[in-house]
Protein backbone atom coordinates (compact mmCIF):
# COMPACT_ATOMS: atom_id res chain seq x y z
CA UNK A 1 0.00 0.00 0.00
CA UNK A 2 0.89 3.24 -0.89
CA UNK A 3 1.62 6.13 1.23
CA UNK A 4 -1.09 8.06 -0.23
CA UNK A 5 -3.65 5.33 -0.22
CA UNK A 6 -2.96 5.21 3.51
CA UNK A 7 -3.48 9.30 4.18
CA UNK A 8 -6.90 9.97 5.43
CA UNK A 9 -8.30 12.26 2.28
CA UNK A 10 -8.55 16.15 2.25
CA UNK A 11 -12.46 16.30 2.43
CA UNK A 12 -12.35 13.97 5.49
CA UNK A 13 -9.33 15.76 6.91
CA UNK A 14 -10.98 19.28 6.79
CA UNK A 15 -14.34 17.77 8.12
CA UNK A 16 -12.70 17.17 11.45
CA UNK A 17 -14.03 19.69 14.09
CA UNK A 18 -12.15 20.81 17.32
CA UNK A 19 -13.03 22.98 20.47
CA UNK A 20 -12.66 26.94 19.15
CA UNK A 21 -12.22 26.00 15.91
CA UNK A 22 -13.07 28.92 14.33
CA UNK A 23 -9.83 30.43 15.47
CA UNK A 24 -7.27 27.35 16.31
CA UNK A 25 -6.96 25.48 13.32
CA UNK A 26 -4.66 22.56 14.78
CA UNK A 27 -2.55 21.82 17.84
CA UNK A 28 0.46 20.34 18.05
CA UNK A 29 3.30 19.08 20.04
CA UNK A 30 6.77 17.16 19.08
CA UNK A 31 9.49 16.19 21.58
CA UNK A 32 12.95 15.62 20.14
CA UNK A 33 14.73 12.33 21.70
CA UNK A 34 17.95 10.50 20.72
CA UNK A 35 19.25 7.10 21.72
CA UNK A 36 22.04 7.01 24.49
CA UNK A 37 25.97 6.92 23.20
CA UNK A 38 25.12 7.06 19.40
CA UNK A 39 25.94 9.84 17.11
CA UNK A 40 23.54 12.39 15.79
CA UNK A 41 22.32 11.90 12.38
CA UNK A 42 23.79 14.63 10.52
CA UNK A 43 27.54 13.40 12.28
CA UNK A 44 26.71 9.27 11.87
CA UNK A 45 27.82 7.75 8.59
CA UNK A 46 24.73 6.10 6.52
CA UNK A 47 25.51 2.77 7.60
CA UNK A 48 25.42 4.14 11.20
CA UNK A 49 22.48 5.65 9.89
CA UNK A 50 20.70 2.61 8.15
CA UNK A 51 21.68 0.36 11.66
CA UNK A 52 19.60 2.61 13.67
CA UNK A 53 16.92 2.80 11.79
CA UNK A 54 16.87 -0.85 11.87
CA UNK A 55 16.84 -0.74 15.65
CA UNK A 56 14.44 2.19 16.10
CA UNK A 57 11.61 1.39 13.67
CA UNK A 58 10.38 -2.21 15.40
CA UNK A 59 10.14 -0.64 18.51
CA UNK A 60 8.26 2.16 17.57
CA UNK A 61 6.07 0.43 14.80
CA UNK A 62 4.87 -1.94 17.64
CA UNK A 63 4.25 0.50 19.68
CA UNK A 64 0.16 0.05 21.07
CA UNK A 65 -0.72 3.72 19.37
CA UNK A 66 0.46 2.67 16.23
CA UNK A 67 -1.70 -0.06 15.90
CA UNK A 68 -2.76 0.18 12.26
CA UNK A 69 -0.34 2.78 11.35
CA UNK A 70 1.71 2.86 8.43
CA UNK A 71 5.53 3.00 8.13
CA UNK A 72 7.95 3.44 5.55
CA UNK A 73 11.52 4.02 4.32
CA UNK A 74 12.33 7.81 3.33
CA UNK A 75 14.04 6.05 0.10
CA UNK A 76 10.47 4.10 -1.03
CA UNK A 77 8.17 7.44 -1.22
CA UNK A 78 8.53 9.68 -4.33
CA UNK A 79 9.04 13.33 -4.61
CA UNK A 80 5.83 14.04 -4.99
CA UNK A 81 4.32 11.95 -1.91
CA UNK A 82 7.22 13.51 0.82
CA UNK A 83 5.81 16.76 -0.66
CA UNK A 84 2.55 16.19 0.08
CA UNK A 85 3.49 15.07 3.28
CA UNK A 86 5.06 18.37 4.31
CA UNK A 87 1.77 19.94 3.27
CA UNK A 88 -0.15 17.77 5.66
CA UNK A 89 2.66 18.65 8.12
CA UNK A 90 3.54 15.60 8.64
CA UNK A 91 7.42 15.71 8.08
CA UNK A 92 9.49 18.71 7.73
CA UNK A 93 11.36 19.84 4.53
CA UNK A 94 14.58 18.85 5.68
CA UNK A 95 13.26 15.10 6.40
CA UNK A 96 11.65 15.20 3.01
CA UNK A 97 15.06 15.97 1.27
CA UNK A 98 16.55 12.40 3.27
CA UNK A 99 16.62 9.02 1.66
CA UNK A 100 18.28 5.79 2.91
CA UNK A 101 18.74 5.28 6.59
CA UNK A 102 15.53 7.80 7.57
CA UNK A 103 12.04 7.00 7.57
CA UNK A 104 8.66 7.55 8.74
CA UNK A 105 5.74 5.90 11.12
CA UNK A 106 2.09 7.30 11.23
CA UNK A 107 -0.93 6.11 13.09
CA UNK A 108 -4.01 5.92 11.37
CA UNK A 109 -5.85 9.20 11.46
CA UNK A 110 -2.43 10.55 11.00
CA UNK A 111 -2.70 12.37 14.86
CA UNK A 112 1.16 10.70 15.64
CA UNK A 113 3.64 10.84 13.50
CA UNK A 114 7.59 9.78 14.08
CA UNK A 115 10.51 10.95 11.89
CA UNK A 116 13.35 8.55 12.49
CA UNK A 117 16.88 10.08 11.49
CA UNK A 118 15.57 13.67 10.93
CA UNK A 119 17.96 16.17 13.09
CA UNK A 120 17.32 14.06 16.14
CA UNK A 121 16.73 10.45 15.95
CA UNK A 122 13.19 10.47 16.95
CA UNK A 123 11.13 13.76 16.33
CA UNK A 124 7.84 12.84 17.26
CA UNK A 125 4.81 14.60 16.93
CA UNK A 126 0.68 14.59 17.83
CA UNK A 127 -1.38 16.97 15.92
CA UNK A 128 -5.08 17.27 16.60
CA UNK A 129 -7.76 19.64 14.82
CA UNK A 130 -8.80 22.87 16.84
CA UNK A 131 -7.59 23.92 20.51
CA UNK A 132 -6.33 20.93 22.37
CA UNK A 133 -2.94 21.86 23.41
CA UNK A 134 -3.32 20.02 26.40
CA UNK A 135 -4.79 16.99 24.66
CA UNK A 136 -1.64 16.31 22.09
CA UNK A 137 0.80 16.91 24.95
CA UNK A 138 -1.03 14.00 26.77
CA UNK A 139 -0.73 11.98 23.89
CA UNK A 140 2.65 12.17 22.81
CA UNK A 141 3.86 12.27 26.41
CA UNK A 142 1.94 8.64 26.83
CA UNK A 143 3.24 7.74 23.57
CA UNK A 144 7.13 8.84 24.11
CA UNK A 145 6.93 6.73 27.95
CA UNK A 146 6.10 3.79 25.69
CA UNK A 147 9.14 3.93 24.22
CA UNK A 148 11.41 4.51 26.60
CA UNK A 149 11.03 1.13 28.32
CA UNK A 150 12.11 0.06 24.40
CA UNK A 151 15.08 2.63 23.92
CA UNK A 152 17.83 4.12 26.16
CA UNK A 153 17.25 7.60 25.53
CA UNK A 154 20.69 10.04 25.58
CA UNK A 155 19.67 12.05 28.88
CA UNK A 156 21.43 14.43 31.03
CA UNK A 157 20.42 14.64 35.07
CA UNK A 158 21.35 18.47 34.07
CA UNK A 159 20.40 19.04 30.78
CA UNK A 160 17.94 17.07 30.33
CA UNK A 161 17.02 15.20 26.85
CA UNK A 162 20.27 15.71 24.67
CA UNK A 163 19.17 17.28 21.48
CA UNK A 164 21.47 17.80 17.96
CA UNK A 165 20.99 21.45 18.32
CA UNK A 166 20.79 23.44 21.50
CA UNK A 167 17.95 25.11 20.97
CA UNK A 168 15.74 22.09 21.81
CA UNK A 169 18.22 20.68 24.82
CA UNK A 170 16.11 19.98 27.74
CA UNK A 171 12.88 18.80 27.19
CA UNK A 172 12.51 18.65 23.42
CA UNK A 173 9.56 19.87 23.10
CA UNK A 174 7.94 22.03 20.67
CA UNK A 175 4.49 23.38 21.57
CA UNK A 176 2.32 25.07 18.69
CA UNK A 177 -1.13 25.86 17.54
CA UNK A 178 -2.10 27.43 14.29
CA UNK A 179 -4.22 30.06 14.09
CA UNK A 180 -6.92 31.76 11.99
CA UNK A 181 -6.39 35.62 12.15
CA UNK A 182 -8.33 37.67 9.42
CA UNK A 183 -10.20 39.96 12.00
CA UNK A 184 -6.52 41.05 13.45
CA UNK A 185 -5.27 40.55 10.08
CA UNK A 186 -8.26 42.99 8.96
CA UNK A 187 -7.77 45.83 11.46
CA UNK A 188 -4.52 46.40 11.38
CA UNK A 189 -4.39 44.71 15.10
CA UNK A 190 -2.25 41.99 14.51
CA UNK A 191 1.88 43.05 14.79
CA UNK A 192 0.46 44.68 17.80
CA UNK A 193 -0.73 41.31 18.70
CA UNK A 194 2.46 39.26 17.70
CA UNK A 195 4.84 41.72 19.74
CA UNK A 196 2.96 41.32 22.73
CA UNK A 197 2.84 37.12 21.90
CA UNK A 198 6.22 37.22 21.25
CA UNK A 199 7.17 39.67 24.38
CA UNK A 200 6.31 36.72 26.45
CA UNK A 201 9.23 34.44 25.03
CA UNK A 202 7.06 32.64 22.23
CA UNK A 203 8.21 32.59 18.32
CA UNK A 204 5.38 33.96 15.94
CA UNK A 205 5.14 33.69 12.12
CA UNK A 206 3.18 33.04 9.22
CA UNK A 207 2.53 29.22 8.33
CA UNK A 208 2.81 29.72 4.80
CA UNK A 209 4.31 32.16 3.01
CA UNK A 210 7.60 34.67 3.64
CA UNK A 211 8.57 37.37 5.66
CA UNK A 212 6.15 39.29 7.82
CA UNK A 213 3.21 38.31 4.76
CA UNK A 214 1.36 35.81 6.40
CA UNK A 215 -0.72 34.00 3.42
CA UNK A 216 -4.23 32.64 4.49
CA UNK A 217 -3.39 34.61 7.61
CA UNK A 218 -2.47 31.75 9.30
CA UNK A 219 0.36 32.25 12.18
CA UNK A 220 1.62 30.27 13.97
CA UNK A 221 2.61 30.51 17.87
CA UNK A 222 4.96 28.04 19.70
CA UNK A 223 7.35 28.29 22.56
CA UNK A 224 10.95 29.05 21.99
CA UNK A 225 12.80 27.95 25.01
CA UNK A 226 12.75 24.32 25.86
CA UNK A 227 15.42 24.46 28.89
CA UNK A 228 14.86 25.11 32.81
CA UNK A 229 11.14 24.80 32.56
CA UNK A 230 8.67 21.60 32.70
CA UNK A 231 6.58 20.61 29.81
CA UNK A 232 3.37 21.76 31.88
CA UNK A 233 4.79 24.84 32.46
CA UNK A 234 5.51 25.88 28.87
CA UNK A 235 2.48 24.22 27.90
CA UNK A 236 -0.02 26.21 30.47
CA UNK A 237 2.16 29.32 29.31
CA UNK A 238 1.11 28.54 25.51
CA UNK A 239 -2.28 27.92 26.65
CA UNK A 240 -2.96 31.09 28.26
CA UNK A 241 -2.11 33.24 25.35
CA UNK A 242 -3.60 31.24 23.00
CA UNK A 243 -6.90 31.58 24.90
CA UNK A 244 -5.99 35.69 24.73
CA UNK A 245 -5.43 35.73 21.08
CA UNK A 246 -8.94 33.97 20.27
CA UNK A 247 -10.56 36.76 22.46
CA UNK A 248 -8.69 39.26 20.26
CA UNK A 249 -9.49 37.91 17.30
CA UNK A 250 -13.27 37.46 18.15
CA UNK A 251 -13.58 40.86 19.29
CA UNK A 252 -11.61 42.23 15.94
CA UNK A 253 -14.46 40.22 13.92
CA UNK A 254 -17.28 41.91 15.98
CA UNK A 255 -15.42 45.33 15.52
CA UNK A 256 -15.37 44.77 11.53
CA UNK A 257 -19.35 43.25 11.57
CA UNK A 258 -20.42 46.37 13.77
CA UNK A 259 -18.28 48.97 13.23
CA UNK A 260 -17.28 48.52 8.99
CA UNK A 261 -19.84 45.60 7.58
CA UNK A 262 -19.12 47.39 4.11
CA UNK A 263 -15.45 47.32 4.31
CA UNK A 264 -15.90 43.93 5.62
CA UNK A 265 -18.73 42.66 2.86
CA UNK A 266 -16.38 44.07 0.17
CA UNK A 267 -13.33 41.84 1.70
CA UNK A 268 -15.15 38.53 1.76
CA UNK A 269 -17.49 39.31 -1.59
CA UNK A 270 -14.66 40.07 -3.32
CA UNK A 271 -13.20 37.10 -2.44
CA UNK A 272 -15.88 35.23 -3.12
CA UNK A 273 -15.98 36.40 -6.87
CA UNK A 274 -12.68 35.51 -7.26
CA UNK A 275 -12.79 32.22 -6.65
CA UNK A 276 -16.22 31.67 -7.96
CA UNK A 277 -15.18 33.03 -11.45
CA UNK A 278 -11.56 32.86 -12.04
CA UNK A 279 -9.51 30.78 -14.73
CA UNK A 280 -6.33 31.63 -13.47
CA UNK A 281 -5.28 31.18 -9.81
CA UNK A 282 -2.25 31.14 -7.73
CA UNK A 283 -2.50 28.86 -4.65
CA UNK A 284 -1.32 31.85 -2.90
CA UNK A 285 -4.39 34.25 -3.89
CA UNK A 286 -6.40 31.02 -3.41
CA UNK A 287 -5.41 30.44 0.29
CA UNK A 288 -5.71 34.30 0.39
CA UNK A 289 -9.08 34.33 -0.79
CA UNK A 290 -10.20 31.17 1.15
CA UNK A 291 -9.13 32.45 4.18
CA UNK A 292 -11.65 35.38 4.01
CA UNK A 293 -14.20 33.05 2.67
CA UNK A 294 -13.72 31.30 5.57
CA UNK A 295 -14.22 34.17 7.99
CA UNK A 296 -17.51 34.89 6.26
CA UNK A 297 -18.80 31.20 6.95
CA UNK A 298 -17.69 31.76 10.03
CA UNK A 299 -19.59 35.47 10.70
CA UNK A 300 -22.90 33.52 9.09
CA UNK A 301 -22.45 35.77 5.99
CA UNK A 302 -22.73 32.52 3.20
CA UNK A 303 -25.74 29.92 3.52
CA UNK A 304 -25.30 26.38 3.30
CA UNK A 305 -21.76 26.33 2.76
CA UNK A 306 -19.45 24.44 5.41
CA UNK A 307 -15.70 25.28 6.27
CA UNK A 308 -14.87 21.91 4.85
CA UNK A 309 -15.22 22.42 1.77
CA UNK A 310 -13.11 24.97 2.33
CA UNK A 311 -10.82 23.91 4.42
CA UNK A 312 -11.06 20.78 1.76
CA UNK A 313 -10.49 23.10 -1.11
CA UNK A 314 -7.55 24.88 1.00
CA UNK A 315 -5.16 21.59 0.90
CA UNK A 316 -6.32 20.60 -2.81
CA UNK A 317 -5.09 24.09 -3.61
CA UNK A 318 -1.75 23.42 -2.98
CA UNK A 319 1.06 21.86 -5.25
CA UNK A 320 1.90 18.63 -4.37
CA UNK A 321 -1.97 17.86 -3.43
CA UNK A 322 -3.58 19.59 -6.25
CA UNK A 323 -0.95 17.39 -8.69
CA UNK A 324 -2.02 13.99 -6.75
CA UNK A 325 -5.76 14.89 -7.32
CA UNK A 326 -4.62 15.77 -10.64
CA UNK A 327 -2.99 12.37 -11.13
CA UNK A 328 -0.38 13.51 -12.73
CA UNK A 329 2.63 16.22 -12.81
CA UNK A 330 1.81 19.84 -13.76
CA UNK A 331 3.74 23.04 -14.55
CA UNK A 332 2.89 26.20 -12.30
CA UNK A 333 1.33 27.25 -15.28
CA UNK A 334 -1.28 23.91 -15.70
CA UNK A 335 -1.68 24.21 -12.10
CA UNK A 336 -2.98 27.70 -11.72
CA UNK A 337 -5.74 26.41 -14.39
CA UNK A 338 -6.56 23.24 -12.47
CA UNK A 339 -6.88 25.02 -9.36
CA UNK A 340 -9.42 27.18 -10.69
CA UNK A 341 -11.28 24.59 -12.35
CA UNK A 342 -11.60 23.10 -8.90
CA UNK A 343 -12.55 26.05 -7.45
CA UNK A 344 -15.07 27.12 -9.79
CA UNK A 345 -16.62 23.78 -9.79
CA UNK A 346 -17.20 23.81 -5.82
CA UNK A 347 -18.29 27.65 -5.37
CA UNK A 348 -20.13 28.78 -8.43
CA UNK A 349 -23.17 27.14 -7.29
CA UNK A 350 -22.84 29.42 -4.06
CA UNK A 351 -25.22 31.89 -3.44
CA UNK A 352 -23.39 35.13 -2.46
CA UNK A 353 -23.29 36.76 0.25
CA UNK A 354 -26.52 37.52 3.06
CA UNK A 355 -26.32 40.33 4.48
CA UNK A 356 -27.75 40.53 7.89
CA UNK A 357 -30.31 42.88 8.21
CA UNK A 358 -29.45 46.12 10.73
CA UNK B 1 21.12 40.98 -2.95
CA UNK B 2 23.86 38.32 -1.79
CA UNK B 3 22.99 35.46 0.52
CA UNK B 4 24.01 36.40 3.80
CA UNK B 5 25.25 33.24 4.96
CA UNK B 6 29.23 33.19 5.47
CA UNK B 7 31.06 32.37 2.22
CA UNK B 8 28.14 32.30 -0.16
CA UNK B 9 28.12 34.30 -2.85
CA UNK B 10 25.02 33.33 -4.33
CA UNK B 11 21.97 35.80 -5.17
CA UNK B 12 19.66 35.65 -2.19
CA UNK B 13 16.28 34.82 -3.20
CA UNK B 14 14.79 33.92 0.23
CA UNK B 15 13.94 36.91 2.54
CA UNK B 16 12.36 36.60 5.89
CA UNK B 17 11.31 38.39 8.50
CA UNK B 18 10.53 37.11 11.95
CA UNK B 19 10.06 38.64 15.22
CA UNK B 20 11.71 37.48 18.18
CA UNK B 21 11.45 38.69 21.87
CA UNK B 22 10.20 41.49 20.21
CA UNK B 23 12.63 42.26 17.23
CA UNK B 24 12.45 42.06 13.80
CA UNK B 25 15.26 39.91 12.46
CA UNK B 26 15.49 39.81 8.70
CA UNK B 27 17.81 37.72 6.85
CA UNK B 28 18.53 36.77 2.67
CA UNK B 29 19.58 33.77 1.69
CA UNK B 30 20.26 31.97 -1.81
CA UNK B 31 18.06 28.98 -2.47
CA UNK B 32 20.96 26.64 -1.52
CA UNK B 33 21.47 27.79 2.18
CA UNK B 34 18.04 28.20 2.25
CA UNK B 35 17.32 24.75 1.04
CA UNK B 36 20.54 23.70 3.68
CA UNK B 37 18.81 25.31 6.26
CA UNK B 38 15.58 24.10 5.89
CA UNK B 39 14.46 27.67 5.78
CA UNK B 40 11.25 26.83 3.48
CA UNK B 41 9.62 24.18 5.74
CA UNK B 42 7.54 26.37 8.04
CA UNK B 43 7.58 23.51 11.31
CA UNK B 44 11.24 22.46 10.95
CA UNK B 45 13.02 25.76 11.18
CA UNK B 46 12.84 28.66 13.12
CA UNK B 47 14.98 32.16 12.14
CA UNK B 48 15.74 32.07 15.61
CA UNK B 49 17.62 29.13 15.21
CA UNK B 50 19.19 30.24 13.07
CA UNK B 51 19.50 33.93 14.32
CA UNK B 52 20.87 32.30 17.74
CA UNK B 53 23.06 29.89 15.56
CA UNK B 54 24.70 32.93 14.27
CA UNK B 55 24.56 34.39 17.77
CA UNK B 56 25.86 31.40 19.30
CA UNK B 57 29.36 31.10 17.34
CA UNK B 58 30.64 34.56 18.75
CA UNK B 59 29.69 33.35 21.89
CA UNK B 60 31.35 30.06 21.22
CA UNK B 61 34.34 32.04 19.90
CA UNK B 62 35.46 32.74 23.09
CA UNK B 63 36.77 29.19 24.49
CA UNK B 64 37.21 26.28 23.38
CA UNK B 65 38.56 26.46 19.91
CA UNK B 66 40.86 23.68 20.43
CA UNK B 67 38.17 20.99 21.68
CA UNK B 68 37.42 17.89 19.79
CA UNK B 69 34.72 15.52 21.00
CA UNK B 70 36.71 12.19 21.73
CA UNK B 71 33.32 10.08 21.23
CA UNK B 72 32.26 11.22 17.42
CA UNK B 73 35.40 13.99 16.30
CA UNK B 74 33.45 16.73 16.29
CA UNK B 75 35.36 19.56 16.57
CA UNK B 76 34.42 23.46 17.51
CA UNK B 77 34.45 24.33 13.90
CA UNK B 78 32.06 21.93 12.74
CA UNK B 79 29.57 23.46 15.71
CA UNK B 80 30.27 26.99 14.29
CA UNK B 81 29.49 25.58 11.12
CA UNK B 82 25.82 23.87 11.47
CA UNK B 83 25.20 25.42 14.85
CA UNK B 84 24.50 21.19 15.77
CA UNK B 85 26.47 18.77 17.66
CA UNK B 86 27.64 15.77 17.12
CA UNK B 87 26.93 13.40 19.52
CA UNK B 88 25.51 13.30 22.99
CA UNK B 89 28.97 13.23 25.08
CA UNK B 90 29.68 16.37 23.03
CA UNK B 91 27.58 17.99 25.51
CA UNK B 92 30.16 17.23 28.05
CA UNK B 93 32.66 17.60 25.66
CA UNK B 94 31.98 21.73 25.13
CA UNK B 95 30.22 22.17 28.65
CA UNK B 96 32.29 25.07 29.65
CA UNK B 97 31.83 27.22 25.74
CA UNK B 98 27.92 26.10 25.82
CA UNK B 99 27.13 26.90 28.97
CA UNK B 100 26.71 30.97 28.37
CA UNK B 101 25.14 29.89 24.93
CA UNK B 102 21.93 27.71 26.95
CA UNK B 103 22.05 31.08 29.69
CA UNK B 104 21.26 33.37 26.49
CA UNK B 105 19.09 30.41 24.63
CA UNK B 106 17.24 29.47 27.49
CA UNK B 107 15.10 29.88 30.44
CA UNK B 108 17.66 28.37 32.88
CA UNK B 109 20.33 25.79 32.46
CA UNK B 110 19.12 23.31 34.71
CA UNK B 111 16.66 20.75 33.15
CA UNK B 112 13.25 20.80 34.73
CA UNK B 113 10.20 18.63 33.60
CA UNK B 114 10.36 14.75 32.18
CA UNK B 115 13.01 12.38 32.48
CA UNK B 116 13.45 8.69 31.54
CA UNK B 117 11.30 6.43 34.04
CA UNK B 118 15.21 4.96 35.12
CA UNK B 119 17.08 8.10 35.70
CA UNK B 120 13.95 9.99 37.86
CA UNK B 121 15.32 8.41 40.82
CA UNK B 122 18.61 9.84 40.41
CA UNK B 123 16.73 13.47 39.01
CA UNK B 124 15.17 13.27 42.41
CA UNK B 125 17.81 12.95 44.46
CA UNK B 126 19.80 15.76 43.38
CA UNK B 127 16.92 17.74 43.18
CA UNK B 128 16.30 17.24 47.11
CA UNK B 129 20.29 17.12 47.94
CA UNK B 130 19.86 20.96 46.26
CA UNK B 131 16.74 22.14 48.14
CA UNK B 132 18.44 20.71 51.79
CA UNK B 133 21.77 22.18 50.60
CA UNK B 134 19.96 25.78 50.03
CA UNK B 135 18.08 24.95 53.42
CA UNK B 136 21.14 24.11 55.46
CA UNK B 137 23.35 27.76 54.12
CA UNK B 138 19.98 29.97 55.20
CA UNK B 139 20.28 28.20 58.66
CA UNK B 140 23.85 28.64 58.53
CA UNK B 141 23.57 31.92 57.96
CA UNK B 142 20.70 32.82 60.50
CA UNK B 143 22.79 31.33 62.90
CA UNK B 144 19.94 28.90 63.45
CA UNK B 145 22.51 26.13 64.59
CA UNK B 146 19.65 23.61 65.87
CA UNK B 147 18.43 23.78 62.20
CA UNK B 148 21.26 23.49 60.56
CA UNK B 149 22.62 20.23 62.84
CA UNK B 150 19.18 18.45 61.65
CA UNK B 151 20.11 19.49 57.98
CA UNK B 152 23.61 18.33 58.04
CA UNK B 153 21.81 15.36 59.09
CA UNK B 154 19.13 14.42 56.63
CA UNK B 155 21.95 15.59 53.91
CA UNK B 156 24.38 12.89 55.13
CA UNK B 157 21.14 10.32 55.73
CA UNK B 158 20.06 11.36 51.59
CA UNK B 159 24.01 10.47 50.49
CA UNK B 160 23.46 7.15 51.99
CA UNK B 161 20.52 6.53 50.09
CA UNK B 162 21.84 7.61 46.90
CA UNK B 163 20.59 5.75 43.80
CA UNK B 164 23.13 3.91 42.13
CA UNK B 165 24.65 5.90 39.14
CA UNK B 166 23.06 4.34 36.09
CA UNK B 167 24.71 4.98 32.60
CA UNK B 168 23.82 8.14 31.24
CA UNK B 169 24.64 9.70 28.58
Amino acid sequence: MGVMDFLTSAGELAAQEGPEDHVVLSSRVRLARNLSGVTFPGRAKKASRVEICELILPVVSAASAMRGGYSTAMSDLKALDKQLLVERHLISREHAAKSSGSALVLNKGETLSVMVNEEDHLRMQALLPGMQIKQVWQKIDRFDTSLEKKLEYAFDTNLGYLTACPTNLGTGIRVSAMLHLPGLVLTDQVNQIVQAVTKLGHAVRGLYGEGTEALGHIFQVSNQMTLGESEADIIERIHKVVLQVIEHEVNARQTLMQGRPSELYNHIGRAYAVLAHAHIVSSKESMNQLSLMRLGVKLGLFEKLDTAVLGELFLLSQPAHLQQFMGKKLTGEERDIHRSDLLRGHLSKVKGLKIPRS
Amino acid sequence: MICCQPDCENEATVHLTEIVEGQMKKIDLCEECAQEKGVTDPEGFALADLLLGLGTSSEFEQGGSELECPTCGFSHADFKKSGRLGCSECYATFAEPLEGVLKQMHKGTQHVGKAPKALRAQLDFSKQRDKLTEQLTKAIETEDYERAAQLRDRLKDLEGAKPKETKEA
